[in-house]
């Protein structure tokens, strides 16, 4: 007797759709027997994250709060998927669009809000996708390898913010705080109920309807997956390939650029250090866990911002590191890639030797 | 003074060539790692815990070794067994590594050991200038040094590193001649890894003897860069690494000097470097002058065969 794979013929819609679905339960599993072993009560823990994330108006408000940049960063992670291209560094966009928005929000001396938020909007967007740009020009004139060069420019663009806000933009009256001066109240996004929840979210709906329409509806959404899944066919059809890999990685980091204005804008209202924690990483497993699809995103980022709400009270309550939600968001993307095998081949019991 | 430059630069190049060589063993065998920065991170931890525990560093060198190689089994397994996307399980394994240091190393913030010590080779560390920066050093160093040269005879002077070749550059053909390709690569991602891991474990062990949470900070990126400068060749590896090491060098020295250029800039100084090497790597790499595993990138499943 052996085990042995073989192909499916076919593979089923419902297989595809609840991959994702099991991967995150097996990892939740999991990752329990890891959190037994640093001394934490699986159970409780994730009892804990539920309730802190959902058991509330104001636990479900802050999720919400996470789910924003989170939307904005892994649409733009997908976008680029969708060409086969590989951001890597949303997180480095991050801070550059919420640099963006800081310089217009310090400097501009605007007064009208919706022409402060307007620039600020841009100003990010520009920031994002100028610092994606420089990888989507490395790789459409050179071929360079855009995985390492996005993901090494990320530790320039936190560097870089480290740089303004403990030199040049600190605050004077900041106690010598690495932060700068408080915005404006024209530089706010509106806040609801009395919570941190502010329009950047209704914004990141927005912004996924969108995309969905341009990847969708647009001829150039059509010559993006065409490039994907075929680049040959696509130069014969007469595309131009570089000219697109550059559009698509520029669009990636200004959308990706947006999360940051949403995080200045309406969270923080000012640069600091740490303006994310790791969105942009987080960003590509949503990504791939959503199979590039805008609602998918939505969905997906959704349910991480649950965890994150959730890692950062277990920090709280049981000193575990907010890094740990990496280690389960690591062990979900192995389970996905390991149930997509399961997909296409199936386990076949053999008598005897196997004939090749 | 050059002397003292010299020294800083191949002690903070010695991890990143540790880190290169295992990425090279892992891309010379057609498989991605992006993993690289979180099993620097494993071999970190289980490098300082091991000597921790038992006292000694071999304990925690062999330590840090069997760790990264069982965390890389897992990349091993989804890319090469499961044919899953490389790019995307390595990433999975960065992740995992900096995420479950973290919540192993709490227990080990703020303990330390006694590290790696320098043993002067009697002789050649008397030479002028390059004497006390390569042959007064620690045990890890001379055995990275040793390494270097067994990874360039092991590839193109013996039968196992032909075999290991040819699975990178075509598969197909190794299958052919009855070479085990999947045993093969998955036996390139371990031991590869199990490298990986040993660079972490100079960080902790001799750059800095304890346990800083995500203390690689992106050398393992730098070390995946590496790969392409050093054209997948264990040489030039270490020349790569060194001029890392002396970037990192140089921009220590000044910070010590207390220059009035921001430490931020100053610690931007290898990132930027390593991109702008990466780009001259790849257009060399266009104009053929250097080559990349055929096969790189690409599952093998035989029954794909034409």
């Amino acid at each position: 007797m052996k085990l042995v794979t073989e192909k499916r013929e076919l593979t089923t819609k419902w297989f595809r759709f609840f991959a994702p679905i099991v991967s995150i339960l097996v990892a939740l599993f999991v990752a329990g027997f890891l959190l037994l072993a640093a001394g934490v009560n699986p159970l409780q823990a994730y009892l804990e994250i539920v309730q802190e994330s959902l058991g509330s108006l104001y636990g479900i408000s802050e999720t919400l709060v996470k789910t924003t940049p989170l939307i904005f960063a892994s649409l733009g992670v997908s976008l680029a998927f969708r060409m086969q291209i590989w951001n890597i560094g949303a997180e480095g966009q991050i801070y550059m669009g919420a640099c963006g928005a800081t310089a217009v929000a310090l400097f501009s001396g605007f007064e009208n809000p919706a022409l402060m938020i307007t620039a600020m909007f841009f100003a990010a967007f520009l920031s994002g996708g100028l610092w994606a740009g420089v990888a989507g020009l490395l790789r459409a004139r050179w071929q360079v390898n855009e995985v390492i060069v996005t993901l090494l420019m990320n530790y320039i663009a936190i560097l870089g913010v480290d740089y303004l806000i403990y030199g040049p933009w600190k605050d004077p009256k900041g106690f010598n705080f690495p932060l700068t001066a408080q915005f404006s109240d024209a530089a706010r996004l509106t806040e609801y109920f009395d919570t941190r929840l502010h329009s950047g979210f209704f914004l990141a709906l927005f912004c996924a309807l969108l995309l969905y329409l341009f990847m969708e509806r647009t001829v150039w959404g059509y010559e993006i997956k065409v490039i994907g899944s075929n680049p040959k066919a696509a130069r014969y059809a007469g595309m131009n390939t570089g000219m697109a890999i550059f559009c698509v990685l520029f669009l990636s980091g200004a959308i990706a650029g947006i999360a940051g204005f949403g995080e200045v804008a309406g969270l923080q209202h000012r640069l600091q250090h740490g303006i994310s924690p790791g969105y942009g990483y987080t960003a590509i497993i949503i990504a791939w866990l959503a199979r590039r699809s805008a609602l998918g995103v939505v969905i997906v980022s959704f349910l991480m911002g649950i965890l994150l709400v959730g890692g950062d009270s277990l920090q709280l309550t049981w000193q575990l590191p907010v890094a740990f939600v990496y280690a389960f968001q690591g062990l979900i993307l192995f389970f996905l890639l390991a149930s997509d095998f399961f997909i296409n081949n199936r386990l076949k019991l053999v008598r005897g030797e196997r004939h090749a | 003074m050059l002397e003292i430059l010299l020294d800083a630069t191949v002690r903070s190049g010695t991890p990143i060539l540790f880190a290169t060589l295992g990425a090279i063993i892992n891309e010379r065998a057609g498989i991605i790692n992006l993993g690289i920065e979180g099993l620097m991170l494993i071999g970190a931890l289980a490098g300082f815990a091991g000597t921790q525990a038992s006292g000694s560093l071999l304990v925690g060198v062999l330590a840090a070794f069997a760790a990264a190689m069982l965390a890389g089994s897992v990349h091993a397994f989804i890319t090469v067994q499961l044919r899953g996307n490389q790019i995307v399980s390595g990433l999975a394994l960065t992740m995992f590594g900096v995420g479950i240091t973290a919540l192993f190393g709490r227990s080990m913030v703020g303990l330390t050991i006694a590290g790696f010590e320098r043993i002067a080779i009697p002789g050649l560390s008397q030479l002028p200038v390059i004497g006390k920066p390569f042959f007064n050093q620690d045990m890890l160093i001379y055995f990275s040094f040793l390494l270097v040269v067994a990874i360039a005879f092991f590839f193109y002077r013996t039968r196992w590193g032909l075999a290991l070749r040819t699975v990178g550059e075509n598969p197909a053909a190794a299958d052919t001649c009855g070479v085990p390709v999947l045993l093969t690569r998955f036996l390139a991602v371990t031991i590869g890894s199990g490298i990986v891991g040993i660079g972490g474990a100079y960080l902790s062990l001799a750059t800095t003897p304890m346990w800083i949470e995500n203390m690689s900070a992106g050398r393992g990126w730098i070390a995946v860069a590496l790969v392409i400068f050093a054209s997948w060749s264990s040489y030039r590896a270490l020349a790569g690494a060194y001029l890392f090491g002396g970037i990192t060098a140089m921009q220590l020295r000044f910070q010590a000097m207390g220059t009035t250029v921001s430490a931020h800039i100053l610690q931007m100084l290898p990132y930027f470097f390593t991109i702008l090497v990466l780009v001259i790597s790849t257009i060399r790499l266009q104009k053929g002058t250097s080559q990349q595993p055929e096969n790189l990138g690409q599952p093998y499943d035989r029954e794909d065969r034409k």
